[in-house]
């Protein structure tokens, strides 16, 4: 199991120090591939891009999830597994078709735009709101709400409510209260979210290609086109390599962030 | 506490504002599976059945169905067995490196499926491993693991030990022991590691398009579909049949579960 | 072979990583005897017993079972049964499920196996109980439902971990009462253990009281608690006052010795002090009275000021600082027939004493 986990890793490394001779059982070490995805401009760009998708994605998945998530653990006093229920019941469907989906909201004559023209707010159906990066994260943060909901609503429901009213004993009132106590006590729900929701995203390829447009490509695109049309294997896996380091580098970076943070309030 | 109530309701309309963009996409599928138009666009047309009957004609789907069924149910069986002797050893020793060990398992997790996907085919390739269903079942176990280890490990994280002592001190063997306590105590985290693992499994479209043969699955199928409008209606039909089923499913679940828990209520109140 | 005792335990050790949980006990424990190893918590009891169990591997020592060695024995085979501290009912199964988990091997036709589990039900006062869902006991129940699936085993041994432990004060002292009379009638070797000095008191026909892993002292409660011979016993075990001193001098009637802080005390103390010795004098609170007048010559008075009291309804603790000391002496009085607020009150000067064959001597350390 160990080594199944890892060789693959060992090998993907391990092709992208080769050269592309297209002769078979040929292998020639070099490290072209590399000078490629740090000389073209576009994979540093496309990979930068990512991130920031990526990023944006995993902050808004968190803010639009964390309010619900709070009201079914605190507010909700039946049958919290049915609210629960009832918000990941959509994504047991496909994830290809609930994309596509998005198509048919932010599309040319899609709900948004049909919506806008019976009301009469628009005369011409807005072009701007589909193909673009603004539709990767609206549609991303959609598709990976599950994820963000799930954690957050755990670590909430964790948190010992007498903490709560310990607080509102102690005079404060419910905002500082909720700044005070339920917020850092609920940040590694949060934080679990955040990571969940960032790192698939960055490889995502499906959305991208579906509602991104030329201005939404990510680098999952480019790893598939590497493999696909190109059938440059070491090149993609150098790209994969770079983007790999990259997000673990981003992640580590972000928990040593919360860390520093974490010392400082405490010092505070 | 009218200011709480005064909270409560405003997170209640917004939960009810996220329910619908929650839904949103999800029920324009069998929405537009009705519409009489081959472009799946606004404005609709009239009301249709001919997709649905397109939908069980389409021998190409059906097959691609059926590929996802074969792959799905070996890969959330081997998965859950998997994560449940990973998820025991785990819990119940204190092994050492325990802490690498579920990192370890975790990373398939902390990997993006892309990387993921074309590290393994390179993998499969160098092993000389033909690329099939079985290399996307491989593919699929890898990343179901750790979900499977998550679920049981919160299910047996508070299994108490005295529960398998008090078997064997009763004269149990270790191997019964497992079959009679552990397994039945365990038994809603495994149901749930199933059928979680089962639908990342027919949901998977990365892995699947990289580690698959000439056999198509139903997400590869429904990819290679969206291309083609005259197609479409009748994906969405079947997505339309397949949510059905879950949501059925799912409140059968939910259901069955519930009274579990009533009974368990009404015994905490009358003790 | 020598004669042993029913179960018999030599020289056992266990060790974790170099923690020494249980370090060299030795104990005897006879047939049909309800035994008590009482200690406080990390003390090593609980290993002890999960050792008897076989849960966990001596690292020295050998324990024997009605005479038989136990070392090769794994614990399912074991003659031995066990109630869990937390009573380990399973939550999947009904209480019949429960008390007949442990007869499958015995492969006993239907009839006989409802049969007997009625019994074990009756015997537990739970009769008719069969049906219920785990999750439907309360605490006091599932006590019993564990006790009658451990005894419906007929072990030569029933071990119980903290039996009582869960459970409220006034149910723990029904069921004291219930476990004595059940143990009784059953006939079976009882080992249990508490932290509780009031329950090991009351339960048991014998009490080893543990300490860092060692056993300390063993004997009957009233042995134990009138006449302890250790320090740590003495004070274990209900509440007690201690003073320093040495002897001064001996006759025929028994030890003068000259303490720091109640003077000149003459005790009938065991001879195995000299004089001149260092020992340490214990006295139990209820041992002191407070009255003007002393019975007879037999007794030692000394005079103190009531710094604090405390009502406990039954009795109450009186605090009484002694002149030249800060630290008081606690003087427990009995309240009978409301005489509760009778007694002295705070800064009232008063008269102690107490008989000479009250006083405990201990060697000191």
């Amino acid at each position: 199991m160990v080594m199944a986990l890892i060789s693959p890793f060992v090998l993907l490394i391990g092709i992208s120090f080769t050269l592309e001779t297209g002769a078979q059982d040929e292998w020639v070490l070099s490290l072209a591939n590399y000078q490629a995805v740090f000389e073209k401009p576009q994979y540093l760009r496309v990979l930068g891009r990512s991130l920031v998708i990526s990023s944006l994605v995993a902050l808004t998945t968190v803010l639009l999830a964390y309010p619900a998530a709070y009201f079914i653990a605190f507010h909700v006093r039946g049958n919290k597994m049915m609210w629960l229920i009832l918000i990941t019941l959509p994504f047991w469907t496909s994830y290809l078709l609930r994309v596509f989906s998005w198509k048919l909201i932010l599309g040319y004559n899609g709900v948004i735009n049909s919506a806008l023209l019976w009301l009469g707010l628009i005369d011409q159906p807005l072009d701007f709101i589909l193909y673009n990066t603004n539709a990767v994260v609206v549609t991303l943060a959609h598709a990976w709400a599950a994820f963000a909901i799930l954690p957050i609503f755990v670590s909430l429901q964790k948190i010992d409510r007498t903490l709560i009213e310990a607080a509102h004993d102690l005079g404060e009132n419910s905002i500082a209260a909720f700044i005070r106590v339920t917020l850092p006590l609920s940040m590694p729900g949060v934080i679990a979210a955040l990571l969940l929701v960032f790192i698939p995203t960055v490889g995502d390829y499906v959305t991208p290609k579906m509602v991104g447009g030329p201005n939404g490509l990510m680098i999952g695109s480019l790893i598939q086109v590497a493999f696909g049309r190109l059938d440059n294997w070491p090149l993609g896996a150098a790209i994969s390599v770079v983007s790999m380091i990259t997000v673990t580098g981003t992640v580590c970076a972000f928990l040593f962030g919360i860390d520093r943070l974490k010392k400082l309030v405490a010092r505070a | 506490m009218t200011r709480r109530t005064g909270t409560g309701t405003w997170l209640r309309h917004y939960t009810i504002v996220y329910l619908v963009f929650i839904y949103l996409p999800v029920v324009l599928l069998p929405v537009f599976s009705f519409n009489d138009a081959i472009y799946v666009a606004f404005p609709m047309k009239g009301f249709t059945l001919r997709w649905w009957e397109e939908m069980v004609q389409q021998t190409g789907m059906l097959h691609a169905l059926g590929n996802s069924f074969t792959v799905a149910v070996p890969v959330c069986l081997v998965s859950t067995t998997l994560g449940m002797c990973a998820a025991k050893a785990l819990t119940s020793y204190k092994l050492m490196g325990a802490r690498v060990l579920t990192g370890l398992f975790a990373l398939p997790l902390v990997i993006p499926f892309i990387i993921l996907g074309i590290a393994l085919l390179i993998a499969f390739n160098s092993y000389g491993l033909e690329l099939s269903l079985w290399t996307v079942g491989i593919g699929h176990v890898l990343i179901c693991v750790p979900f499977s280890l998550f679920v049981l490990m919160s299910r047996l994280e508070g299994f108490d030990r005295s529960l398998e002592e008090a078997s064997l001190d009763l004269g149990e063997t270790p191997w019964m022991t497992f079959w009679r306590v552990t397994f039945p105590v365990a038994l809603p985290g495994v149901v749930a590691s199933l059928l979680l693992t089962f639908t990342i499994s027919f949901d998977e479209f990365l892995l699947a398009f990289f580690l698959t043969g000439n056999e198509s699955t139903l997400p590869l199928y429904i990819w290679s579909q969206l291309r083609f409008p005259a197609k479409l209606p009748a994906v969405l039909a079947l997505g339309s049949a397949i949510l059905v089923v879950t949501f059925v499913l799912v409140t059968l679940a939910e259901r069955l579960r519930r009274q579990g828990e009533f009974r368990s209520d009404t015994a905490a109140g009358g003790s | 072979m020598k004669d042993r005792a029913f179960i018999s335990i030599k020289g056992i050790s266990k060790h974790f990583g170099k923690v020494r949980a249980v370090d060299d006990v030795d104990l005897e424990i006879e047939k049909g005897e309800f035994f008590a190893l009482l200690g406080p918590s990390g003390c090593g009891k609980t290993t002890l017993l999960r050792m008897l169990a076989g849960f966990e591997v001596p690292t020295a020592g050998e324990i024997y079972i009605d005479r038989e060695p136990t070392a090769a024995v794994p614990h399912f085979l074991r003659p031995v049964n066990m109630v869990f501290q937390n009573y380990a009912i399973f939550p999947h199964l009904n209480v019949f499920q429960n008390i007949a988990f442990g007869l499958r091997k015995d492969r006993l036709p239907r009839p006989v196996l409802e049969e007997r589990v009625n019994d074990a039900l009756a015997l537990i006062k739970l009769d008719g109980y069969g049906a219920r869902r785990a999750d439907e006991l309360s605490g006091g129940q599932r006590q019993r439902v564990a006790l009658a699936r451990a005894l419906i085993k007929k072990p030569k041994v029933l071990l119980l971990d903290e039996p009582l432990g869960a459970l409220d004060k006034k149910l723990r002292e029904q069921m004291q009462l219930e476990l004595r009379d059940l143990q009784r009638n059953v006939g079976i070797t009882f080992v249990f253990v508490t932290h509780d000095q009031e329950e090991a008191l009351t339960m048991s026909d014998r009490i080893a009281v543990m300490s860092s892993g060692k056993t300390i002292e063993h004997g009957p409660p009233s042995q134990l608690y009138d006449r302890p011979r250790t320090r740590f016993v003495a004070d274990f075990l209900g509440t007690m006052n201690f003073f320093e001193g040495r002897v001064a001098g001996s006759d025929g009637d028994g030890l003068a010795i000259e303490t720091d802080r109640l003077g000149m005390v003459r005790a009938q103390g065991p001879a195995d002090f000299a004089v001149g010795d260092r020992l340490t004098v214990a006295l139990r609170p209820e041992n002191i009275r407070i009255s003007p007048h002393t019975p007879n010559d037999d007794v030692d008075t000394i005079g103190g000021t009531v710094s604090n009291t405390a009502y406990l309804g039954d009795r109450t603790h009186l605090y009484v600082t002694l002149e030249g000391s800060d630290q008081p002496v606690l003087v427990a009085r009995q309240n009978m027939d409301g005489s509760g607020s009778d007694g002295p009150a705070g800064h009232a000067a008063v008269s102690l004493w107490w008989r000479r064959s009250s006083v405990l001597l201990l060697k000191s350390g």
